[in-house]
């Protein structure tokens, strides 16, 4: 199958306006005719599903949360970009365009790229009109931030808690619609399958995780919105109930993966405490701002903090990237403060993390602006740590954050099953290699708000007097007989280990071979012990208790389940791409100074793997990136 | 390095919605205290499941206190007994050895229990569905900065707006009132200038969806003091005058229906 991303013609900046104009449209007065099926509502699923309500689609939405506003959406702190240049510090779509492009190491599209920076500017306006409390100056203005790396300030933030604030406008919205009967809601709702018919999307199964009951939905269209697959490492900063389930049953009915090998490990998380560890915490990389990062030198340093001299301190990103510093990418600072815990430089009792240290932010600025900026992360790091950053340094050290990788989508944002689309952190499309910070909430509700709402009608236009495929159609038979069996066979194993167990086993195999720094040995092994590893999970499981009742530890298997087979093919990407690029860091594809080095000539592609068995490894397609615009460089923050 | 802590957990345990609860006693070894309460549960049922029995359902997902899943009552505390804390920020290292916890789910009518220490909260949903929202149709909005906010009003509008949806401020009022959650968010819409063309008939609406599941507010205080987010019980009163006057200006705005 040839990979059509359906990139417009025309100059980069005219590319979305033509393509509005050329794409089908639906008539207001049909538009009541066609059902959309929205999973997932997070950023991009509730705005999504609000949006398409709005101009009149008849819309069902699932989560399987108790409500809507708990997706992970929430948990974003730091804040989202918009190229308004309020600052009037040069900032302009094209740069927000340009750096997002060399941000993602060239490994994204132009087109969408520029897209989401386009529309950046419309989500700033429309979350203000919603009422999102922004941080403000004391004229009454927007404030904003430099933010991740960027040399400009566009960031705009709501305390600590951006994502928190962004969502429960989205949720708010949604439940607007839901209040005028334009959308309808179900909660607890776990998409178990996709169903396929005559090669389209026709619905989806679902498993109701209360009453455990299998029920069909049907519609003209299936967006996924179910977020990224970071907890494949187990240990990360996603929710504990962030899955990939939905996408790679999905792909496992046809849609293509792609890139599955780009995940971002984020620079500033607390570091694990002990072997209990079920989550990371992730500190806004904002406090990279105004937090100084560094190591002792002497790596048995036995001093306080506060105690180490300047002279003895190891300021390294400051030292190695003098124009940057603390503010470098999220990929170049994660793997430093690897480097340094690796050289037996970590700090902390377990000696697994590195100082982030306010001293002279504190000494500049004053206790109570420095306050007044992180009070929030502060008291979320003293109640987890029982340590005051205000009186000795932050321990930080690198977590899985955010997954660019997903289901492989076109221009319009549909994958290569017709009808089934993906938008949000699930798709692939907008980051690269590599996300800037502040752009993940950007990407959500820009695919939701303002671009799956147009690009739908597109498909849907030429099913005009067409009726969804029935829930009585064998087709949905089968799938829920599918899942039933599934459901039953976990309940039956009757093994010795826990869901929770293979997890985690399976995210040491994934962090170890596939984490920050991957070459070909470690990567080969990662197939060979995952699939050995799959084999006892399917042979040693044990998960108690029934299926019509709730019990998260047979959802939990399911979704490790999924995990297995997605670990093995993010081994099997990573081994493919013989490079190095934002995320994906090949120990063998190096520059002389360390850094990431590309392979523009091989690997200026997006691999997007088919799925054939469980047993058979995915077919790889590639799609060309074609760059008219920018100029491919060596990245270079020195 | 961390201390261990040995404890008696008594944990409530209930199959379903109509089947009959029970409190059960489990002995929690060895458990650092740097680990989170959510943690501990997670070793507990480890320990169960190798056992062979069924684990205890309990609410929880990002474990970094902003989602609203997760919250019991720890000793009869919402949240237990640390200041602005969810449960899942609450750490072992604020118990001590040989201490005896007892492990409840919300109480409240509103919330039936759905399994152990799971309830059902969807009431709070039906109160934001009734009119927590700005109407502003996506595209419609006019630049951010068309309207400017001083930055007392946006700060105060984002104390109010931090609310998790957790639900603690139902689970410690004695009259299960659902008040603080309720003018949390009328605070956040009513005090913002984006809210005020719907704001008396937002208040009217959410209110009267409000006293249809939950009891009456009297004042005690117990919601803020067992708010993660330490939302001010001030935002009641705010709520208060706004639902008389709703009273007044939705009628006149009716014709005298």
């Amino acid at each position: 199958m040839v990979l059509d991303s359906k990139i417009p013609e025309g100059p980069l900046a005219e590319k979305w306006d033509k393509h509005k104009f050329d794409i089908k449209l639906v008539n207001p007065a049909n538009k009541r005719k066609f059902k959309v099926l929205v999973v997932g509502t997070g950023l991009a699923g509730s705005s999504a599903a609000a949006t398409l309500a709005e101009l009149g689609y008849e819309v069902e939405a699932f989560t399987f949360h108790d409500s809507p506003r708990r997706a992970h959406s929430i948990a974003a702190q730091g804040g989202i970009n918009g190229a308004k240049n309020y600052r009037n510090d040069g900032d302009s779509i094209y740069r927000l365009f340009y750096d997002t492009i060399k941000g993602g190491d060239y490994r994204g599209r132009e087109a969408n790229t520029y897209r989401l920076a386009q529309v950046s500017v419309d989500i700033i306006d429309q979350m203000a009109a919603q009422g999102v409390p922004f941080a403000r100056e004391y004229g009454g203005l927007l404030a904003n931030r430099s933010f991740g790396g960027a040399q400009v300030s566009r960031t705009f933030y709501a305390r600590g808690q951006t994502g928190q604030q962004l969502l429960l406008g989205a949720y708010q919205q949604m439940m607007g619609q839901v209040h005028a009967g334009k959308v309808k809601l179900h909660t607890r709702m776990e998409m178990l399958d996709l169903v396929m018919k005559d090669g389209e999307a026709a619905g989806i199964v679902c498993r109701n995780l209360l009453t455990g009951e299998i029920t069909s939905h049907s519609g003209h269209a299936v967006v996924l919105a179910t977020g990224g697959y970071g907890n494949v490492f187990y240990l990360s900063t996603n929710a504990m109930t962030c899955n990939v389930s939905a996408a790679w049953r999905a792909h496992r009915k046809g849609a293509y993966f792609a890139n599955p090998c780009y995940t971002q490990i984020h620079p500033t998380c607390i570091p694990a405490a002990d072997e209990f560890q079920s989550k990371l915490t992730l500190m806004s990389e904002s406090l990279r701002n105004d937090g100084r990062i560094w190591v002792p030198r002497d790596p048995d340093e036995q001093r306080r903090a506060r105690d180490i001299p300047e002279a003895d301190r190891y300021y390294y990103l400051e030292e190695k990237y003098p124009a940057f510093g603390n503010l470098v990418p999220r990929d170049v600072a994660s793997r430093n403060a690897k480097t340094v815990v690796d050289q037996g430089l970590g700090v902390g009792p377990l000696k697994n993390g590195v100082y982030l240290d306010f001293a002279a932010a504190i000494d500049r600025d004053g206790l109570d602006k420095v306050w007044e900026r992180y009070s929030n992360l502060f008291e979320m790091y003293e109640r987890i740590t029982g340590e005051d950053p205000r009186e000795m340094p932050m321990r930080i050290f690198p977590a899985t954050h955010y997954t660019m990788g997903g289901l492989w989508v076109d221009y319009n944002l549909m994958t290569n099953v017709p009808g089934l689309y993906a938008c949000g952190e699930a798709n692939f499309s907008d980051h690269g290699a590599n996300r800037l910070g502040a752009s993940a909430l950007m990407q959500g509700l820009a695919d939701g708000y303002f671009v799956l709402p147009y690009t739908i009608g597109d498909s849907l236009a030429g099913k005009l007097g067409t009726d969804p495929v029935s829930t009585d159609d064998p087709v949905f038979q089968e799938a829920e007989q599918g899942v039933r069996d599934q459901i039953n066979t976990f309940l039956s194993i009757n093994g010795t280990q826990s869901p929770d167990y293979f997890h985690r086993e399976l995210g040491k195999l994934v962090w170890n071979y596939i984490g920050m720094e991957r070459d070909q040995n470690g990567l080969e092994k990662a197939v060979s012990e995952i699939r050995a590893l799959r084999e006892e999970f399917w042979k040693d499981l044990r998960v108690l208790g029934n299926s019509d009742t709730l019990n998260s530890s047979l959802e939990k298997a399911g979704r490790v389940a999924d995990f297995f087979e997605l670990a093995e093919l993010m081994a099997r990407d990573a081994l493919d791409r013989e490079e190095s690029c934002g995320g994906h860091f090949r120990a063998e594809s190096q520059t002389p100074e360390g850094e990431a080095l590309r392979n523009d000539d091989d690997f200026a592609h997006v691999s997007a793997w088919e799925w054939h068995d469980a047993d058979t490894p995915q077919t790889k397609h590639a799609e060309e990136l074609i760059f008219e615009n920018v100029k491919l460089t060596q990245r270079s923050y020195k | 390095m961390s201390n261990h802590l040995n404890l008696t957990l008594q944990i409530w345990r209930q199959d379903g919605p109509t089947a009959p609860g029970r409190f059960e006693t489990y002995e929690a070894r060895n458990i650092p205290d740097d680990a989170s309460f959510l943690e501990m549960l997670d070793v507990v049922n480890e320990g169960l499941i190798e056992q062979g029995n069924v684990p205890i359902e309990f609410p929880h997902d990002c474990r970094e206190g902003i989602c609203g899943t997760c919250g019991v009552m720890i000793n009869g505390r919402a949240h237990g007994q640390e200041k602005g804390t969810a449960t899942c920020q609450l750490h072992m290292r604020k118990f001590s050895d040989g201490d005896t916890i007892a492990i409840e789910p919300w109480r409240a009518a509103a919330f039936p229990v759905v399994k152990d220490l799971v309830v059902d909260r969807s009431p709070l949903d039906a109160i934001i569905e009734a009119g927590g929202f700005i109407t502003a149709p996506t595209g419609t909005a006019g630049d951010a900065n068309d309207t400017p906010i001083p930055k007392e009003a946006a700060d105060s509008a984002m104390d109010a707006a931090a609310c998790i949806g957790c639900g603690a401020c139902v689970a410690a009022c004695p009259n299960s009132a659902g008040q603080l959650f309720t003018s949390a968010k009328l605070w956040h819409l009513n005090s913002l200038p984006q809210g005020q063309p719907e704001r008396y008939k937002r208040t009217e609406e959410m209110v009267e969806t409000m006293e249809q599941f939950f009891g009456s507010c009297t004042n005690h205080g117990e919601c803020s003091e067992a708010c993660p987010k330490e939302i001010s019980i001030d935002f009641i009163a705010y709520m208060n005058r706004d639902y008389i006057k709703s009273k007044r200006t939705n009628r006149k705005l009716a014709g005298q229906r």
